[in-house]
């Protein structure tokens, strides 16, 4: 688990995740572990069909990975809450960079948290995921 | 015409439940990329703090489907068609108030939170909010999902 160790500040970057490029077996393996199995991610006829230029990624898996940038940066318990906004559709091949910035630092009851923006692009730079999370720096919540 | 108004807020869906299973907890993480040993192994989440192996931060929303509730499931129930092209998934939001762990007996309890219209009535956008808690009625985490409906005007 990495824990940031340098003092968390507005401005502060997180380490960037780099993703390869997506597969037709990610979406597969996607769909049979969350249980949507809708045909727009992984019928390439369907999905034309509905005005795709091919299948598209499930919101749910781009935004999984979006967090990974942030359970990678802080221990999952201190996640207070996550949220994203879908802006473009994910289609196969495409590679993804994911970043985010911590844009203010508060305290509350529990300790110091971390406000953060987080955003996914493809390497063209296209929005794909824009995003926030709180963090709660310092003693983290345990599961009891 | 707009298929949903502010008359549709508050309503609420039937409860659905379910189990998580460290199994599939694991087929998530391996399937979202995750490495961390705390979704993987037993010894490793304890050793984090956590009763069993927590979940990533975005699989509440699919144990809820698991349990047995459609991802359109409350849309359907709302008389509004998926797979048309009509539906876009906007806004997704997770609040998170204590981990979710392997073993855990949930219960999702979903409701309309908000409806209203952009663009003149083109565009209509359904807020359904979802309650996560556990056997002993704790609240866990919640779901806000945000759905546009393109409309036929």
């Amino acid at each position: 688990m990495n824990t940031a160790r340098e003092p968390v500040r507005p401005g502060t970057q997180l380490p960037v995740l780099e993703l390869p490029a997506l597969t037709a077996a990610d979406l597969a393996r996607y769909a049979a572990a969350s249980g949507d199995e809708a045909a727009v991610h992984l019928d390439e006829a369907y999905a034309r069909s509905m005005g795709f230029p091919g299948v598209i990624a499930h919101g749910l898996l781009v935004m999984a990975y979006l967090g990974r940038v942030v359970t990678a940066w802080q221990p999952l318990s201190a996640l207070r809450s996550f949220s994203c906004r879908f802006m473009a559709v994910t289609l196969l091949g495409e590679t993804l960079r994911c970043s985010g910035t911590v844009t203010s630092v508060r305290a509350s009851e529990a300790g110091d948290v971390a406000d953060l923006e987080l955003e996914m692009r493809n390497d063209g730079g296209e929005l794909k995921l824009s995003g926030r999370a709180s963090v709660c720096l310092g003693a983290a919540r345990a599961g009891r | 015409m707009p298929t949903l108004d502010r008359s549709f807020i508050g309503r609420q869906f039937p409860l659905s439940y379910a189990t998580v299973e460290a199994e599939a907890v694991r087929r998530f993480a391996q399937a979202i990329g995750e490495t961390d040993p705390v979704f993987f192994d037993e010894t490793a989440a304890r050793a984090a703090g956590y009763r069993s192996l927590p979940i990533p931060p975005t699989y509440a929303f699919c144990l809820k489907h698991l349990g047995g509730s459609a991802p359109d499931g409350a849309l359907r129930a709302l008389g509004v068609e998926g797979g048309s092209g009509k539906l876009l998934h906007a806004e997704q939001a997770f609040e998170y108030l204590e981990p979710i762990c392997a073993g855990d007996e949930l219960c999702f309890s979903e409701h309309v939170a908000d409806v209203y219209d952009k663009k003149g009535g083109a565009l209509t956008f359904v807020v359904l909010e979802t309650q996560v808690a556990d056997a002993a009625g704790r609240v866990l985490a919640l779901i806000r999902h945000t759905e546009v409906i393109r409309n036929d005007l």
